[in-house]
């Protein structure tokens, strides 16, 4: 153990940054463009249907795949490895968002337009702290996936943990195998703990 | 005029009129009930007044102004706005709650903190709520806050719909009691939808009844109570309401009788005993000739004389007991029972009689005002019921007597 952390410490380090980075750079991605886009589905009378149905077809496309198919358009490196992670991370935050937001009681949405609210004081002020507990559970729950399947990236030449797997594998060392999936399992721990505590701290004290 | 609604449609997209031609003048201070049947249009026109509908056609004008040319957002926020389920917001504190609009408007921390200070204090709750949320409270509490919210900003019209719908009776009648009071104390001028004809006939100046978007009658609860405009209002008001308001909207004038017996104070004793044989009457109402009330006579008095020539004048009582014709019935009854006489005269204005209350016609009348309904509409449940029911009416009948 002592002598791994010797020869690989540094290395260690590094590949954590790069899977932190390219997890972080999905998740971030699948937020910008999950949340919203749950948003407007639920002010949409059609279509909702469809495009939740069409996150859920590109959820069941294998990652290996997925992530072979970035190449030809990405190249490899860490781009096509965000991209495709990004669209993991899709489903589980579109659709927590649009049911947290069809959770909102009509009643309160009411209320606040007949109080003199506007659209975006009603959606900052009122909905989305209604809904902000159920989205961040989708966020969480993407979180987790991103990081696991960030080890996949090695594969297309992004880096992270994963190198240190695929080498373990190809070398048939044990040690660089669980060198990186134990420290994968940590990030992905430590990440939903503190995701799970903001998403209690989002979550209005009466709704707790 | 405050509020002014002129030949307002609502018509929606598929060709449902949901409101048509209303017309409507409100005063400041007036409170304004809506009542009708679901889907009459009540709660509809009542959206229309804060632009949370936008009407068809017509004009909605609050002090003379067309709110149809006023920002929606500004127009909301100066009309007060309490709904059925409350519509507290789950995630704020009470404080915040009551502060929305306060806060929407730009006011100062400061003057935000003592708005909800002064409103928790309306509201008769203690002001330690004010940092508790709304899950926290009873459901008559969040109602409290619900209606004080409506009036942080100094609202002036406030919108209510169907407040008290969900509540219980004894919680909902405190909360009747601290909108009226806000109505008559601080001025407020409220819309209250309803479909308790109880809560529209207490709280409200002017009712408004609707049926099918239309107005059925527009008017005070005493009147709609007097004269209902056709079976539809009856119906909605109900028959046992109706007879329990008897007391309070008949006039002497509609249960007497008329053609009392009488006789002038130029007869003769003689005159008087033949018309009290013919008519099987122990007492005689005196008038003179234009039939102004003079007195009566009693057989009592007539035994004591021998002398069957005696002028009816000697002989009249002229202690008598009176009511006017147009006095309420509700006004009279007591003084009339505590009389202890069989029948009272009914004179106008002149003093001229009219007819006579007979005890027993009062007697039913607050008997059914009691029961809330006749006698007659209780169907008996089963035979031996019936039987018991015959008995007891042929008692009543009896005593009576």
């Amino acid at each position: 153990m002592i002598h791994f952390l010797a020869t690989y410490g540094t290395q260690l380090i590094s590949k954590t940054g790069q899977h932190l980075y390219i997890s972080a750079a999905a998740l971030a991605l699948g937020v910008i463009v999950a949340v919203p886009l749950g948003i407007l589905l639920t002010r949409m009378k059609h279509g909702a249907n469809f495009v939740i149905t069409l996150a859920g077809v590109l959820q069941t496309i294998p990652a290996m795949a997925l992530l072979a198919m970035m190449i030809p358009i990405f190249g490899i490196g860490s781009t096509p490895a965000i991209v495709a992670l990004f669209i993991y991370s899709l489903l589980p935050i579109l659709r927590n968002t649009y049911l947290g937001m069809q959770g909102v009681s009509p009643t309160v949405r009411d209320a606040a337009k007949g109080m003199g609210m506007t659209w975006w004081q009603m959606m900052l002020r009122a909905e989305i702290p209604l809904a902000a507990p159920v989205i961040m559970a989708g966020i969480r729950l993407s979180a987790t996936y991103v990081i696991a399947w960030a080890t996949l990236a090695s594969y297309i030449g992004a880096g992270g943990l994963g190198d240190f797997i695929f080498n373990g594998l190809n070398l048939y060392r044990s040690d660089l195998i669980l060198g990186g999936s134990i420290p994968v399992i940590l990030l992905a721990l430590i990440v939903d703990y503190l995701l799970g505590k903001l998403e209690t701290a989002v979550t209005p004290r009466q709704l707790r | 005029m405050l509020l002014s609604m002129e030949h307002l449609r609502k018509e929606y997209p598929n060709g449902k009129v949901a409101v048509d031609d209303f017309n409507l003048e409100v005063d400041r201070g007036e409170f304004i009930a809506f009542i009708g049947t679901s889907g009459s249009g009540k709660t509809t026109t009542m959206r229309m007044i804060n632009r949370m509908l936008n009407q068809t056609s017509g004009t909605i004008k609050i002090n003379d102004k067309d709110i149809s040319k006023m920002d929606p957002v500004k127009l909301r926020r100066s009309i007060g706005y309490v709904i059925q389920n409350i519509g507290l917001m789950p995630h704020m504190t009470i404080q915040e709650n009551i502060e929305i609009v306060p806060k929407l408007l730009g006011w100062s921390k400061e003057k935000r903190a003592k708005q909800a200070h002064k409103m928790i204090e309306l509201a008769q709750l203690p002001d330690e709520m004010l940092q508790r949320y709304p899950g926290e409270l009873s459901g008559g509490q969040q109602q409290r806050i619900g209606v004080v919210r409506a009036l942080a900003a100094d609202q002036e019209i406030i919108l209510m719909d169907e407040p008290f719908g969900a509540l219980d009776p004894i919680t909902r009648e405190s909360l009747q009691d601290l909108v009226k009071h806000l109505q008559e104390d601080l001025g407020k001028t409220f819309i209250f939808v309803t479909h308790d004809m109880d809560e529209a006939l207490h709280l409200a100046t002017k009712v408004v009844i609707m049926s099918q978007g239309k107005q059925v009658q527009v008017d005070t609860p005493e009147n709609i109570l007097r004269h209902p405009a056709n079976e539809f209002v009856t119906n909605l008001i109900g028959e046992e309401r109706l007879i329990r308001a008897q007391p309070n909207i008949l006039s002497v004038s509609q249960i007497m009788l008329k053609n009392p017996v009488a006789i002038t104070p130029d007869k003769t004793l003689d005159d008087a005993i033949d018309v009290m044989h013919d008519r099987r009457v122990d007492t005689l109402l005196v008038t003179d000739a234009n039939g102004v009330l003079q007195g009566y006579i009693d057989l009592d008095d007539i035994n004591r004389t021998t002398d069957p020539h005696t002028p009816i004048s000697e002989l009249t009582n002229e202690k008598v007991f009176y009511v006017k014709a147009d006095s309420l019935i509700g006004d009279t009854v007591d003084r009339i029972l505590k009389q202890g006489v069989k029948n009272v005269p009914v004179v106008d204005k002149q003093k001229r009689l009219v007819g006579i209350v007979t005890r027993t016609a009062l007697v039913d009348i607050v008997y059914d005002a009691l029961r809330g309904a006749p006698e007659a509409d209780e169907t008996p449940a089963s035979p031996i019921n019936a039987d018991i029911h015959a008995a007891a009416t042929h008692e009543g009948g009896d005593t009576e007597k």
